[in-house]
């Protein structure tokens, strides 16, 4: 066991994979001579060269397009977007080409590449450095898109995604980055399976399900509140595309009341579709009306500290929106 | 103009609850106050809602055949005049669909909303919402509010079975039929409330049963001479039953242990004499009570039986005609009944049940005579009355009904 903070995971996961397998190389802006923005491929140019962390222009579309080509070709590119808000150039190769090619070819050709952007606000990062831009690629089919909630998670799940055949996009959320601590199992090599939602928290009052940086933000209240009476079932579903409909419809149906959280803006994010999930299966066990946490519908997350505040989810909105429920 | 909110009125002692039965206006008619806006059927009457503001009817809320507790919002009215900004926000807030708890969290506003789980489990279980107590907002039944009362039951069961059979009685709902040549109709009104004051009635009393039988052979003859002119006075018959009460109403004054009521820890007994009696049509079974029964004569009392069956019989009955009873005289000879055993009328302690009366031969003095009898099969409340007072409870009504002719019981 060593103890990591959350990017500390995702380097170890990386330099992990390319002592593992020499097809596994990185690309992206600054990942090489400088390590990465957020330091995320610290130190892996001098331990690989620069064949295997290649320091691209600032061209998203050439960056995935890149790893997209030698993907299908046996390699296994990481392609890092430096902000996930920077993504959109890049959306034409992830949605139509890398999330295709298998279909497309009958199964002759596939993608084996991992998208890694840092996304999501709290940061003063204002508008094009606090997007949680998720949304945009659950409901393409031939994606999966993974948001690791802890350090060991993060460990896990890239690895899995590395390994994977088809073209994974993950998602760090850059407040996490120092944030979270916890001692992961480095001696062994564990794999965390992609589209396997994780019950972080067994409770009887109300099932929260979230992803991403609410999972540790809600456990915290859950202890809190646990101490006043109200027991949270804690769902993480580390995997938001596709979704474990499995486990979410068994986390809905312990407690009946749901409450579902993400920092995306709450029209079109991807808990309103674990809320159809629900509506779908769990009917004849809800207690009450499903309920959703999240942005407001505003184009962007304001710069200015108290508008920020107001913006996103935070400790206090979740804990209010918890006692509401367990009352109703 | 504001938006005002109408409730279920209060509409009796121990009314809490009413099934809106018609409704007698439309979303947008205008009303002026005390305009009748809708037909209600509680446990024993049914009664009208008058409109408490003058204006137009904005929403109905409730809909008709709906059961909801008193106090509890049946519609919406737009009165006339001015409106000011803060009612204006009011109203807004009304229609806040961001809100939707905060505008219904009114102590037991939300106790007749039953979520999908609630509603699955009571009818996976046989549980009868009405005996489980809501914790959630406005007196929800919330989903855990049943899992413990299905869990507390189990205890129960393992615990005592005789317990278990008293509860089943009350709490269980049969799964419906499923046989399509069965039709079943709904439990509601007055037929519900019957069920559930016999069910309350035969499993919290300990009944004890006796009967006496009567002489009433000079009743009889006195009653035929008189009943003729009877009724070309008065316009009605004069029946037996009149003098039975009178009988009874006067023994109660010498025995007013007998004019109590269960009261759970305490027993009250009533100074006034109100004789509940009972009365049928077709489908249901009034109780309407005679006030001060002691005070009135035998005339007076016919008086009032035929009031109140006129107007069971025509649904007029006010849920005051049928509140305050201390004693009930059940009249089961009606039906050719000679021996019954009554369930006594919660929370009074006895019941009284007059039988037919019937020619008999009878040994009076060594020798054979065709007298009228009839037998009074009194029920007693064994917590309240024991054996002995009740017995001569009895007694005393025989005496007085024996002793009944022109000279001594003025009609």
């Amino acid at each position: 066991m060593t103890e990591l903070n959350y990017i500390q995971a995702i380097t170890l996961a990386m330099e992990e994979e390319m002592n593992r397998d020499e097809n596994v190389f990185v690309v992206g802006e600054d990942v090489g001579i400088k390590g990465g923005v957020f330091r995320a491929t610290d130190d892996l140019y001098n331990k690989f060269g620069e064949d295997r962390v290649i320091d691209a222009p600032l061209a998203e579309s050439a960056i995935v397009g890149v790893g997209v080509g030698a993907a299908m070709y046996g390699m296994r590119p990481i392609a890092e977007i430096q902000f996930a808000d920077f993504i959109f150039p890049a959306v034409n190769q992830i949605i139509s080409e890398a999330a295709k090619i298998r279909y497309r070819s009958n199964n002759d050709w596939n993608c084996p590449i991992t998208i890694r952007a840092p996304f999501g606000g709290g940061i003063s990062g204002a508008l094009y450095h606090s997007q949680s831009v998720e949304a945009i690629f659950n409901s393409t089919p031939g994606l999966k898109v993974v948001v690791p909630s802890s350090p060991r998670d993060a460990r896990g799940l890239l690895k899995a995604a590395i390994r994977d055949n088809d073209p994974v996009l993950f998602f760090e959320h850059k407040r996490a980055y120092r944030l979270l601590k916890e001692d992961v199992p480095t001696e062994e090599d564990e794999i965390i399976p992609i589209g396997k939602a994780a019950i972080k928290r067994e409770g009887e009052d109300v099932t929260v399900i979230t992803y991403g940086i609410n999972v540790s933000i809600t456990e915290k209240i859950a202890t809190k509140l646990e101490k006043e009476g109200t027991t949270v079932h804690l769902l993480d579903l580390r995997t938001i595309y596709p979704l474990d409909q499995e486990a979410i419809i068994e986390a809905a149906k312990k407690t009946g009341k749901v409450l579902l959280i993400t920092e995306d803006n709450k029209e079109g994010s991807i808990i309103g579709e674990v809320s159809a999930i629900i509506a779908e299966h769990c009917l004849f066990d809800l207690d009450a009306p499903v309920k959703r946490l999240a942005a407001p519908d505003v184009p962007a997350m304001p710069y200015a500290q108290p508008l920020e505040r107001e913006f996103i989810v935070t400790e206090d909105k979740i804990e209010d929106e918890i006692k509401q429920l367990a009352r109703f | 103009m504001s938006i005002e909110k109408i409730v279920m009125p209060k509409l009796g002692e121990s009314v809490n609850e009413g099934t809106i039965t018609t409704w007698l206006v439309e979303v947008g008619e205008h009303v002026n106050e005390y305009d009748p806006i809708a037909e209600v059927m509680t446990d024993k009457v049914n009664a009208e809602i008058p409109s408490s503001y003058t204006g137009t009817i904005q929403e109905i809320i409730v809909q008709e055949g709906e059961t909801i507790k008193v106090d509890e919002l049946i519609c919406y009215i737009k009165t006339d005049g001015k409106e000011t900004a803060e009612e204006l926000n009011a109203t807004k807030e009304k229609i806040d669909i961001d809100e939707p708890m905060t505008e219904t969290t009114e102590e037991g506003s939300m106790s007749h909303r039953y979520s999908p789980a609630v509603l699955s489990l009571s009818q996976k279980h046989g549980v009868h919402l009405d005996d489980v107590t809501g914790t959630g907002i406005g007196g929800r039944i919330t989903r855990k509010d049943i899992q413990k009362y299905i869990q507390n039951r189990k205890s129960t069961i393992a615990e005592d079975t005789t317990q278990t059979e008293k509860r089943a009685s009350k709490s269980v709902v049969q799964p419906p039929s499923t046989d399509p040549y069965n039709e079943g109709y709904e439990l509601t009104g007055v037929r519900k409330a019957i069920a559930d004051k016999m069910v309350l009635s035969t499993t919290e009393i300990p009944h004890a049963w006796m009967t006496v039988e009567v002489d009433v052979t000079n009743l009889v003859k006195y009653r035929n001479n008189v009943k003729q002119s009877f009724k070309d006075k008065e316009g009605f018959n004069l029946t037996y039953f009149p003098f039975f009460i009178y009988a009874v109403a006067q023994a109660l004054q010498a025995h007013p242990i007998l004019n109590s009521t269960w009261q759970g820890k305490k027993i009250i007994q009533h100074r006034d004499i109100n004789i509940s009696i009972a009365v049928a049509n077709e489908n249901e079974l009034y109780v309407p009570v005679i006030r001060n029964a002691d005070e009135k004569t035998v005339k007076g009392l016919a008086k009032t039986i035929h009031e109140l069956a006129n107007k069971a019989k025509t649904n007029q009955l006010t849920q005051n005609d049928m509140t305050n009873g201390t004693f009930t005289v059940n009249n089961t000879g009606t039906f050719g009944s000679v021996s019954s055993m009554g369930i006594i009328n919660y929370p009074q302690v006895a019941i009284l049940q007059v039988e037919s009366i019937v020619k008999r031969p009878v040994i009076i003095e060594d020798m054979f005579a065709a007298r009228d009898m009839v037998n009074l099969s009194l029920s007693l409340d064994h917590r309240v009355l024991d054996g002995l007072v009740a017995g001569r409870f009895i007694q005393h009504v025989k005496q007085i009904l024996e002793n009944i002719d022109e000279t001594t019981t003025l009609i």
